[in-house]
């Protein structure tokens, strides 16, 4: 374990806990961007530069970004009175830990996974490109097709909601 | 010996590390390298704004600066050393905070700003062997941090607790989201005849003559689509004329940027500036050869000169674009993007595939222009369409 590593372990995991616990929903919203960050410099450590870039710019320069407008769009900046824990936070802590411990006890012992371990894998980006555009290409084409159908979906409800408030201009 | 005087900075780089133990040769070459670019840069920033208040002031026929020399000397270089002044007053000025203003997000919004602008620089190559980090996606890691940017505008505009903030961090959000796919989009056609996202491998491919003349992208029909639709989008994506509706002086006083002042407010005005300088320097190295020369017959003269010379002159054209044309209105910024260059840019892309694949004669020139030109018509037609463009009538005051 490098030292970089830990740094950056400690700043995602620091980032994560914030971005449940800050009051502000705006403040979570920019310290979940930070953990985003954090995972990247992960990838990029186990020199998954592909996953860790597009971690970047799909996370961070999209996803936090949309996430900050549906906050800003939705409810006023104030923050709420009470505490953001709720009164059995103890509990949830008991049983997210059992069920961790549970979980890596069964993924420890699991037999699927090799013991000794696997060459690393070269991914470079290029690998990556290649694998999309010949093994994977079904998939990714599926993928393509349901993203753009989504895409389609969104601009038919923002386009009835237009004409709606041009007849009522009208109207009016 | 021109030779050694293209490799003079990777020579003078070699030599002082060679002064630092084996075991810290890795870590003071890369600091010498980060300390290049966070002096060159800025430096070329002081430069551009004087240039950019002297040209502007020359085209809308005014002086602009003209008296402040060298400090302290008799010396004056015809307003050239306005910088300097400039500089100092904004490292001097009070910093403002309002009151109301969330005070840790508005401290850390123009660091936010810089720091993604400063980490594309890294993959740039500036010239000959000088790139600081040959990423093998590099062109990937470019696009991936410009996507930080919005955060660090949105971050500007929320905290100031600002209605004008806001809404320029909105327009700004907006702007930059939807002028980052045609960017994308046109960076993907060298991509795709390349076959690769290195930023050194584009140069390397384009480092080729025949009959002199330098294989640059934009001499090719869909490199010269790939390179106007690249320009324009920078254009939108630095926030310059006439995309400049996130910080319309006439609308919304200056934007997101609006509370800020001091020190804050010149990070920011850096930000934007080197933020403008590293994707000009991708779509030279995209589309017109990097740090390559347009002719054989110039090859001698060191790739670093090329690189910043034809920095420089897109500059002025950014500098000339902003003395010269007015602002769009938002309806007209988000059709432009959506209506036009985005499917111009994906026809361009079929383009290009087509260009990769047909026989190097004159017939895929004509096709490829042909499907250019006819998709150029009729999109712009397509854009015009319920646009009642008759003849200007002017009315002067009697």
């Amino acid at each position: 374990m490098s030292i970089f590593f830990i740094l950056t372990a400690i700043v995602t995991l620091f980032a994560a806990a914030s971005a449940m616990s800050l009051r502000n929903l705006v403040h979570c919203a920019l310290a979940l961007a930070v953990s985003f960050t954090g995972i990247a410099a992960l990838y990029l450590q186990l020199d998954a530069q592909f996953v860790g870039f597009a971690e970047i710019l799909v996370y961070v320069g999209a996803i936090a970004i949309l996430i900050v407008f549906a906050i800003l769009l939705t409810r006023s900046g104030e923050a709420p009175e009470n505490s953001v824990l709720t009164s059995g936070w103890m509990a949830g802590i008991a049983i997210s830990a059992m069920v961790f411990t549970l979980l890596g006890w069964a993924v420890l012992n699991s037999s699927a996974i090799p013991k000794e371990n696997p060459p690393a894998p070269v991914a470079t980006v290029k690998n990556v490109g290649d694998a999309l555009m010949t093994k994977f290409v079904l998939p990714l084409e599926i993928i393509g097709l349901v993203l753009t159908a989504a895409m389609i979906g969104a601009v038919i409800i923002a386009l009835k909601e237009s004409s709606k408030s041009e007849t009522a201009g009208r109207e009016s | 010996m021109f030779d050694k005087l293209d490799q003079i900075f990777v020579t003078a780089l070699h030599w002082l590390v060679s002064f630092v133990p084996e075991a810290w040769r890795s870590l003071a070459s890369s600091l010498i390298c980060i300390a290049f670019i966070l002096s060159v840069f800025p430096a070329v920033f002081s430069v551009t704004t004087i240039f950019e208040r002297k040209g502007i002031g020359r085209i809308q026929n005014r002086y602009g600066p003209n008296r402040v020399g060298i400090p302290f000397t008799k010396i004056r270089l015809a307003g050239f050393g306005q910088f300097i002044p400039d500089g100092v007053k904004m490292l001097t000025k009070e910093d403002i905070v309002p009151r109301a203003a969330d005070k840790i997000v508005h401290f850390l919004a123009p660091v936010v700003m810089l720091i993604p602008v400063l980490l594309a620089y890294a993959v740039l190559p500036f010239g000959r062997n000088m790139t600081v980090t040959d990423y093998d996606a590099g062109l990937l890691f470019f696009f991936a941090v410009g996507g930080a940017v919005e955060l660090s505008v949105f971050m500007a505009g929320w905290s100031s607790r600002n209605k004008y903030s806001l809404l320029g961090a909105m327009r700004a959000i907006a702007q930059m989201v939807s002028y980052e796919i045609p960017l994308i989009l046109s960076a993907v056609t060298v991509v795709m005849v390349v076959g690769s996202l290195n930023l050194n491998a584009i140069i390397a491919h384009q480092n080729q003559y025949t009959f002199g003349i330098a294989h640059w992208f934009v001499f090719t029909p869909w490199g010269l689509v790939g390179f106007i639709l690249f320009f324009i989008a920078s254009l939108a994506e630095s926030n310059r004329t006439p995309f400049d509706l996130p910080e319309a002086e006439s609308e919304i006083i200056a934007g997101y940027f609006t509370e800020y002042s001091g020190f804050k407010f010149a990070l920011f005005f850096l930000g934007e500036y080197l933020g403008m300088f590293a994707i000009i320097g991708l779509g030279i190295t995209l589309f017109l050869g990097g740090w390559t020369s347009p002719v054989s017959f110039l090859t001698w003269i060191p790739s670093y000169v090329w690189f910043f010379t034809k920095l420089m002159a897109i500059v002025f054209v950014f500098i000339w674009i902003r003395a010269t044309l007015p602002r769009l209105r938002m309806d007209q910024l988000m059709n432009f993007a959506w209506k036009f260059m985005l499917p111009l840019a994906l026809i361009n892309i079929l383009v290009a595939g087509l260009w990769h694949y047909m026989a190097a004669d004159w017939q895929r020139w004509l096709v490829c222009s042909t499907i250019i030109f006819g998709a150029y018509v009729i999109l712009g037609r397509g854009l015009m369409h319920n646009q009642k463009l008759g003849k200007r009538i002017y009315r002067y005051a009697e």
